[in-house]
């Protein structure tokens, strides 16, 4: 059986990676910019047309139909996406279906993982799955954690999910694409039907390269199906089931705007750090993300605006009532969307010509010409952690569990202003720390940390330093806000890990950027 | 207990060596009130907080059951805290559990002492040092637009309370704390007085109604309160025993400046006896008024528009200006209105209030800027101070805007409103250099 992972080095961020991980070469961090891989993008085999039905109907009787015609055997990759988010019931059946057909050691490669995927555990115990190859959410990162997965878990981030299946670091045999509405040809999208999701921009990359495409829906409709997010000329077989989502999943707990008094005050902080520093000014472009303090800091952006009378080119990021509203009241010219939060975000996806869904590949892809990320004047985002050299983590927690995915959180560090919003302290556990548990994004991409107790700003942004002087912002050093969660909560211990890697943390690049250390039950 | 307490610490090892005859001398010189002890709250959507349950035992030291979401940053020294305050209290043989969600260390200590304390009578305090922030007196007629209620046994609630920058943050050990949860909320607001940030908030207190209210103090006088309110207040008597016992444990304590006592009216009685309530003290410094117990007192619904209590709220502002005191309104308990607490606040301010009290952190800037001066009339008073300067410069003595005449009170007014402008930022330090009269 391949080893996890060997060959242990230190990488260029002093984190200890491996460089061989489940018995494949790995490059260890290099610095930002600095790995640029040679030779040609991976490709699927050539397909001919003549293997397909002339009359463009794909459909087979069923799912397991589909899995056996794909040619589904030991060790294979399957992909699948998380734009059903924790109402996904595709994922789950796949690997029913696997084990029914005794099938091994498969590699699932999802865009992102769910509380619903729980559910899986029982197949990576007995061997049917040997390992998760992008995000492990909740009770599977716990798993993870614990050391009881068979192969060694990896972690990408959106933009890094598309540049592995392009240059042939994850090769995705399999996928499995839900979508709530397709035709018998296998052109999918998002937005029509019952369990209506939006964009499906994650499964671009899987559609293009995957060995076999397979497409899900529970709303087959007549030949063409429009827009087609996803093109039927990638597609080889398509299915129709009773249910691909459960709609009222979909909609997840962090699509709402945060009522708690404590997050306001950092979503009003960071929006008006944003005016004083001249972030906000005509023509402007911001990345609203999913969390509660996020959403409630674009909400104080349009206020801002309103009062101004400004207006945004376009934000970027997960859309939602809130974003919808600034763009039908004219306050941004385009919405950017990688992933749809609410109905709000559908309905206005399908019907605004100016609320265009965007790919990984589009926002995120190392691999492109060029990405959109590197656009945006602002992005806000989250951190489970940040050190006094200003490196993030969002993958672990400070107890040393595995419990989020990276999301397109990487990705986004590439904003000309990165601003994350974090409490100082989360009841008694210091958010602001001397050494990240796990570093999933380096101190230089992330300029301005704001907690309640003081803003401090990355000292490489002089820029920034000099408009905050005289605006009555309370500033402070990083070194000031550590002290002070440490006053407050105490010093707290390290977590015990044990002597073995569980997880690598992949960089947008595709190098090993850290590991994730076992720890015991 | 009293032979109990003359031990030396030192013979804490002895004890240790000797662990059933300790038990046996508990059990006979101690009345324990139950077999366990319990403080705190767990569960649920707790955070912050922790539950600690003692049960002494004939023998076996001290065993420790803890459940915590922090166990592997903090499990020692919560470990560490257990023994400590266990060691003080002289405990020898107990289980112990602890089922905390990320508690800070002030509330921990807090929930182990309410615990023991739950156990048996005891005289002394296990107390944390000071904050740096807490010894900070405040003025009579400091600016009290808002005063932030805090229930008194929820500690999640107060941690940030001051970042929202209220004037006043208000421990209550009435009203929001279950009755048999008071001995463990005066536990937690006496470590809160000490422990926690009030940043540059006026520290007060609720009591209870008297004469419970009066034991209360013990637990807040010593531990740098600032103001204590004094509910359902109905005669100026009821002001004179807080005085006193206030006097009396900072006589004991060798303590000095003063702590502010804030009445509530609550009741027909106390509005009729409200001058007498306004003059009790030179140590009141505002009347307050709570309306919904006032309405139930005349078995009247309270209304948003408040017709029923027009006549109590101007008698009450009238006492307070008649004592050279600030009133306080009611709370407006609409937590989402906040259209509704605009015009609340601004028809307060037309009465003649001086503040309010709310109970939710987002209440407090529609209270600020509608409390605060208005643009015309910080013009206003620019003009008469200016007026003043001008009439001072030149050495006249009657001051004199256009064709009016300007009495002193006027001035001093105007120069009150200027400084609360600045105060708030409404107007720069140097606003005379930039006016243009």
């Amino acid at each position: 059986m391949t080893k996890k992972y060997d060959k242990l080095v230190t990488n260029a961020l002093g984190r200890i990676v491996p460089e061989v991980i489940n018995g494949q070469v790995a490059v260890p961090f290099m610095g930002i910019g600095k790995y640029k891989p040679a030779g040609h993008r991976y490709g699927p085999a050539i397909s001919s047309c003549a293997d397909y039905p002339a009359d463009g109907n794909k459909l087979v009787a069923s799912l397991r139909d589909a899995l056996e015609l794909c040619g589904l055997k030991d060790g294979m990759t399957i992909s699948t996406h998380h734009h059903f988010r924790d109402g996904d019931l595709i994922a789950n059946q796949i690997f029913d279906i696997a084990h029914d057909m005794g099938v091994k050691n498969l590699v699932w490669a999802p865009s992102a993982s769910f509380p619903c995927h729980e559910y899986l555990i029982k197949y990576l115990e007995d061997g049917t799955i040997n390992r998760i190859e992008g995000s492990m959410n909740g009770p599977l990162g716990k798993f993870t954690s614990r050391g009881k997965m068979a192969g060694l878990a990896v972690l990408r981030s959106h933009g890094g999910r598309y540049q592995a299946i392009q240059d042939g670091e994850l090769k995705v045999d399999i996928t499995v694409i839900g979508a709530t509405c397709c035709d018998p040809f296998g052109n999918a999208n998002g937005l029509n039907g019952t369990s209506a999701s939006g964009g499906l921009g994650f499964a671009l990359a899987d559609s293009q390269y995957a060995g076999k495409v397979v497409v899900v829906t529970d709303n087959l409709i007549e030949f063409p199906c429009v827009p087609w997010q996803i093109q039927g000329n990638y597609v080889d077989y398509t299915v129709l089931v009773d249910k691909v989502g459960i709609p009222e999943k979909i909609v997840s707990g962090t699509t709402q705007i945060t009522k708690s008094p404590d997050r306001l005050l950092l979503a009003e902080m960071t929006a008006r750090f944003c005016e004083v520093t001249g972030i906000i000014r005509e023509g402007f472009s911001f990345q609203a993300g999913a969390g509660g303090t996020a959403l409630a800091v674009g909400d104080f952006f349009y206020k801002i605006m309103k009062e101004k009378g400004i207006k945004a080119r376009f934000a970027r990021g997960g859309s939602n009532l809130y974003l919808v509203k600034m763009l039908e009241e004219g306050y941004v010219d385009f919405i950017l969307d990688g992933q749809t939060f609410d109905l709000d975000g559908v309905r206005s996806m399908a019907m605004n010509p100016n609320h265009l869904m965007t790919t990984p590949f589009t926002s995120y892809n190392y691999h492109g010409k060029g990405n959109f990320s590197g656009m945006v004047d602002v992005a806000i985002l989250g951190a489970t952690e940040i050190d006094v050299n200003f490196n993030g983590n969002v993958v672990t927690h400070s107890d040393g569990y595995l419990l989020h995915g990276i999301g397109g959180w990487q990705n986004c560090l590439f904003s000309k202003t990165v601003i994350i919003p974090i409490p100082l302290f989360r009841d008694r556990i210091p958010v602001i720390v001397d050494e990240v548990t796990t570093l999933c994004g380096p101190g230089e991409l992330i300029d301005v940390i704001v907690t309640e107790r003081g803003i401090c700003i990355n000292p490489l942004r002089t820029d920034l330093l000099e408009k905050v002087q005289g605006s009555g912002l309370p500033v402070v050093t990083i070194n000031q806000l550590k002290e002070e969660a440490e006053r407050i909560c105490g010093k707290p211990e390290k977590p015990k890990f044990l002597n073995e890697i569980v997880a690598a943390i992949k960089w947008v690049d595709g190098t090993v950027i850290d590991s994730v250390w076992k720890l015991s039950e | 207990m009293e032979a109990f307490e003359k031990i030396p610490a030192s013979a804490g090892i002895f004890f240790y060596q000797n662990p059933i005859f300790v038990i046996n001398q508990i059990q006979t010189k101690v009345n324990f009130k139950k077999s366990i002890g319990t403080a705190g709250n767990s569960g649920g959507k707790t955070r912050s907080d922790c539950q600690v349950t003692i049960e002494p035992t004939d023998s076996g030291g001290i065993v420790i059951d803890l459940i915590s979401k922090v166990k592997v940053l903090y499990g020692t020294d919560i470990i560490r805290q257990i023994h400590e305050i266990l060691d003080f209290y002289q405990i020898i043989n107990a289980r112990v559990s602890v089922a905390d969600s990320g508690a800070l260390s002030w509330v921990i200590a807090a929930r182990i002492e309410a615990a023991v304390r739950d156990l048996f009578d005891v005289k002394e305090s296990w107390l944390l040092p000071l904050h740096a922030n807490v010894i900070r007196p405040t003025s009579m007629d400091k600016r009290r637009f808002s005063r932030l209620y805090l229930p008194g046994n929820s500690p999640s609630l107060m941690i940030n309370a001051y970042l929202h920058k209220p004037d006043g943050l208000i421990l209550d050990l009435e009203d929001s704390v279950a009755p048999e949860k008071k001995p463990e909320a005066r536990v937690l607001v006496r470590n809160a007085l000490r422990s926690l940030d009030f940043g540059n908030t006026e520290r007060m207190v609720r009591i209870n109604q008297l004469p419970a209210g009066l034991e209360d103090l013990d637990w807040l006088i010593p531990h740098g309160v600032n103001l204590v309110l004094l509910p359902k207040c109905e005669q100026a008597s009821q002001v004179e025993a807080v005085k006193a016992r206030i006097d009396e444990i900072q006589n004991q304590n060798n303590l000095s400046g003063n702590v502010w006592i804030m009445p509530i009216i609550e009741s027909a009685k106390g509005v009729a006896n409200a001058v007498q309530i306004a003059a009790a003290s030179k140590t009141v410094v505002a009347l307050a008024i709570g309306l919904e117990d006032f309405t139930a007192d005349l078995g009247v619904r309270r209304t948003q528009e408040g017709g029923e209590s027009s006549y109590a709220r101007s008698a009450l502002v009238i006492a307070a200006k008649a004592a050279g005191i600030q009133a306080i309104d009611s709370v407006f308990s609409d937590v989402e209105d906040m259209e509704g607490l605009r015009d609340n606040v601004q028809r307060s301010r037309a009465m003649g209030f001086d503040g309010m009290g709310c109970i939710h952190p987002r209440q407090i800037p529609v209270i600020h800027e509608n409390f605060a001066p208005d643009a015309e009339e910080i013009e206003k008073a620019g003009k008469i101070v200016i007026a003043f300067k001008e009439a001072q410069a030149k050495g006249l003595g009657v001051v004199s805007l256009g064709s009016k005449m300007i009495d002193p009170p006027v001035v001093k007014r105007a120069q009150k409103t200027i400084d609360l402008a600045i105060e708030l930022s409404l107007i720069e330090k140097n606003w005379y250099e930039n006016l243009s009269i």
